[in-house]
């Protein structure tokens, strides 16, 4: 009796996880492993779509005769590249209709006109004609003839689906000249964006922990940015930075800061000199990380706030008691509390913005040294339209971020161990 | 000890007051006031001043007395004699310096005498600093959208630092770049689009995931834990990975440019999240309600619709406003799956907008107001349920 009882309760459970788990494993679990299949191939974005055969209808009538009609058949093979076979040809017409001329390829029988078209290489073209006359002499009404359309089948290889794989991609992808510098500026990006968001993140949590009038307002204000649309965040940031009329610039012109003004997210460079050093700062990256920080530090706030919230407050009544200074009491006993949320915030934001891509594309679209990983991606697959090459540099993403998940939990592994 | 105090303190406080007044002169410049110049030692030495004065005076003279003293003192300074300025902004002087002589006149000598006094005084003035700092920053960019939306071309490119907006003309005329998106762009094809993404996503994600999340909560099958724990990896994968395959299967079953499309990969992407902010709180609903249930011999499916349905609406409604915003917010798929601007959602079509470098600004930002409002509306109205829901989950971004 219990065991049925058991087995019921598993065959439930598998029915109702059973179209989560299917879609999930469709659309994320599958693609991955896709990934890795189109990465080997030489695919390009015009080779994805299936070759079709396809026909034109054009009627003509015959002068002399009213009816008698002639129609024309554009017959080609849409891929440029690709043969179709066994390529089956379906029309249907008037019953009143008999055909006049007949295409050896082709059978008439039930007021249907099927052809057998064997096979079309690429590019294939053909004019193809027949010529009908009406069997009770009455006149051919043509739009008739041009409510139906004829049906076209063929078989053709799917450039996905065949087994040539080859290691061009990853070649081009690890031995192209850019990609060390594609890596830094990834790197930059995501660290000092997680950095950034994180330090932040503890400052304004450390503040709305306190108490002052209008704390829940602020609590709200501060998550703007993260719920906000990033379409919308992105482009007026880029209002306000613009070089031209952009009110960052002009404030900066009207109170004499700058003379000329400066393309916050055009420029690649900025000379910059910090006690007589002479030294570059990559201006358009470090807006762009600027962006990053303003958009997802709300996301550290919450965390660490929560946290905050769950400190005992006998832990700083005992310190006050002890006469600690208000330094001393962050240090040692607010900062030890939070590091194991701000290290699980580290890897979340490492990862996330490891993969980000809308921020960089709508603020610089990967111009002026700001061309991540994923923003590669796209421009591989979508703006040079080679698939295959976008696949591979996903594939780099995957593995740097299965690198980096590896030494992260072998460190925090280590650690708890320690104590 | 005395001494150094107090003169970190005034420091502070001079260095606090410059801060203030200067937003509130940004603030005034971009109301069409032609400052040019903060005159930052003079307030730095008003400050010192004052607050050495506070000191001293201490509680000889009444706050209220003193505080229009120093402010008065200061706005004549600064708004008459330097230079000539409206009423308006004096106003606004006189209230910060108001505020100002307020928030420092808690601080005596006697506090100064105490210890650790300068890092009190520090951190006060830090948290202050902090959050008029972090209000600006934050709410400035959403104000020049507003405002930017309500402009006209020639009005952006002849003085870009005028924020103001004249309210005295034509309703027509003031909301002119909401008529012209509605009109020529179709804004409210893609608002309606949006919504059907959105609000489709919410449905059929809540469908899936409530029996998935009820029966890792719940049951015991073979495979629950490695579900639960992978879930959260599944979460942390990287939609960018996605992108390729998914164009290139979608392009080949016909999903691109669907609204049938982008149901499936929201639906699919939000779906770990759900699941696990949903079974976390049917862990919560105890169990004897069940126990009962299943005496009464339901079936499963009742009792997902007449017990754990009814009794977690609180997690399920913030569940889906969650994925609401989520799906109302998604970009990247949106701009892989839908070239064809029939089929675009309100974030795509914004962006085809910017890609024309012709549109006129002001459309772009009437745009983003669009976008931007409901979702800022839904997190302000349901604030409690969404803040306690995104530490547990936390919205992926």
């Amino acid at each position: 009796m219990k065991d049925t009882l058991a087995n019921t309760e598993k065959k439930t459970a598998y029915i109702l996880t059973l179209p989560a788990v299917a879609l999930v494993f469709a659309i994320i679990l599958f693609p991955i492993f896709a990934n890795v299949w189109i990465s080997f191939k030489e695919v390009k974005l015009k080779d994805i779509r299936i070759p079709e055969p396809r026909a034109k209808k054009i009627i003509k009538s015959i002068s002399e005769d009213p009816s008698k009609i002639k129609i024309l058949y554009k017959l080609r093979n849409s891929s440029l590249l690709q043969e179709i076979r066994d390529i089956t040809f379906q029309d249907k017409f008037p019953k009143n209709f008999e055909i006049e001329e007949l295409d050896p390829r082709c059978d008439y029988k039930k007021n249907t006109l099927k052809c057998k078209f064997g096979n079309w290489p690429a590019k294939y073209r053909e004019n193809f004609q027949i010529v009908f006359g009406t069997n009770d002499g009455t006149n051919i009404d043509k739009k008739v003839l041009k409510s139906t359309k004829p049906k076209l089948n063929g078989t053709s290889d799917n450039i996905l689906l065949n087994t040539n794989f080859t290691l061009k991609n990853f070649k081009k992808v690890l031995f192209d000249n850019e990609f060390v510098d594609l890596l830094l500026t990834t790197f930059y990006y995501t660290f000092f964006g997680t950095v950034g968001s994180i330090i932040f993140g503890i400052l304004t949590a450390q503040m709305v922990n306190q108490k002052f009038y209008g704390r829940t307002f602020m609590r709200s204000v501060l998550l703007f940015p993260y719920v906000a649309p990033v379409v919308a965040l992105a482009y007026t940031w880029e209002l306000l930075l613009d070089p031209n009329s952009g009110t960052l610039n002009s404030l900066l012109i009207n109170y004499q800061v700058i003379e000329t003004p400066i393309n916050l997210l055009g420029q690649k460079y900025i000379d910059i000199n910090i006690l007589g050093f002479d030294f570059k700062l990559r201006l358009a990256l470090t807006t762009v990380i600027m962006f990053e920080i303003w958009r997802y530090f709300p996301l550290a706030f919450l965390f660490i706030l929560a946290r905050l919230q769950a400190i005992p407050k006998e832990l700083y009544e005992a310190a006050d008691v002890d006469g600690a200074s208000p330094f001393q009491k962050f240090f040692n006993i607010t900062l030890p509390q939070i590091t194991a949320v701000i290290s699980i915030l580290f890897m979340i934001r490492f990862i996330w913005n490891f993969n980000k891509f809308e921020d960089v594309f709508l603020l610089t679209g990967g111009a002026s040294g700001t061309r991540t990983l994923p923003i590669n991606v796209y421009q591989q697959g979508f703006a040079i339209s080679d698939i295959g090459m976008g696949s591979a540099v996903s594939i780099v993403i995957v593995v740097l971020l299965l690198l980096f998940m590896f030494f992260y939990f072998k460190l925090l592994g280590k650690r708890v161990d320690e104590n | 000890m005395r001494t150094k105090n107090s003169i970190l303190f005034t420091l502070i406080s001079s260095f606090f007051l410059i801060f203030i007044v200067s937003i509130w002169k940004i603030l005034a410049t971009l109301q069409g006031l032609n400052i040019q110049n903060f005159n930052l030692q003079i307030i730095f030495i008003f400050g010192l001043l004052i607050s050495f004065a506070n000191l001293r005076i201490g509680s000889k003279i009444k706050i209220f007395y003193k505080s229009i003293i120093f402010s008065l003192i200061f706005v004549i300074c600064d708004g008459y004699i330097i230079q000539k300025l409206p009423l308006w902004y004096n106003i606004g002087i006189f209230l910060i310096l108001y505020f100002f002589v307020n928030k420092i006149n808690k601080y005596s000598f006697k506090d100064l005498k105490e210890q650790h006094s300068t890092q009190v005084i520090f951190f006060d003035f830090l948290t202050l600093f902090g959050i008029l700092f972090f209000s600006f920053v934050i709410l400035f960019p959403f104000y020049m959208m507003l405002i930017t939306s309500f402009k006209t071309q020639i009005a952006l490119l002849v003085n870009p630092l005028d924020f103001s907006i004249n309210f005295g003309q034509d309703f027509k005329d003031l909301f002119k770049s909401y008529f012209v998106i509605f009109k020529s762009y179709k804004f409210g094809q893609y608002i309606l689009t949006s919504t059907i993404v959105s609000v489709g996503t919410v449905i059929i994600t809540l469908i899936f995931a409530i029996p998935a999340a009820y029966a890792i909560a719940r049951l015991n099958f073979f495979g629950k834990t490695f579900m639960s724990t992978s879930i959260l990896i599944i979460y942390m994968f990287p939609a960018i990975v996605l992108v390729i395959p998914l164009y290139t299967i979608f392009s080949q079953l016909g999903l691109r440019n669907s609204i049938e499309g982008l149901l499936i990969v929201y639906t699919a992407t939000t779906l770990p999240v759900a699941i696990y902010m949903l079974q976390g709180y049917f862990k919560s609903i105890p169990k004897e309600l069940e126990e009962a249930a299943i005496l009464d011999k339901l079936s499963w499916f009742g009792i997902i619709t007449k017990i754990i349905i009814p009794l977690s609406i609180p997690a399920i409604s913030s569940v889906a406003l969650y994925v609401f915003m989520i799906a109302w917010n998604e970009f990247l798929f949106s701009l892989m799956f839908l070239d064809n601007p029939n089929s675009f959602t309100l974030s795509r079509a914004i962006q085809y907008l910017s890609g024309d470098a012709e549109t006129p600004r002001q459309y772009l930002m009437a745009g983003s107001v669009i976008v931007t409002l409901p979702v800022l509306f839904i997190f302000v109205y349901f604030e409690k349920y969404l803040v306690s829901g995104l530490t547990a989950g936390s919205v992926k971004g």
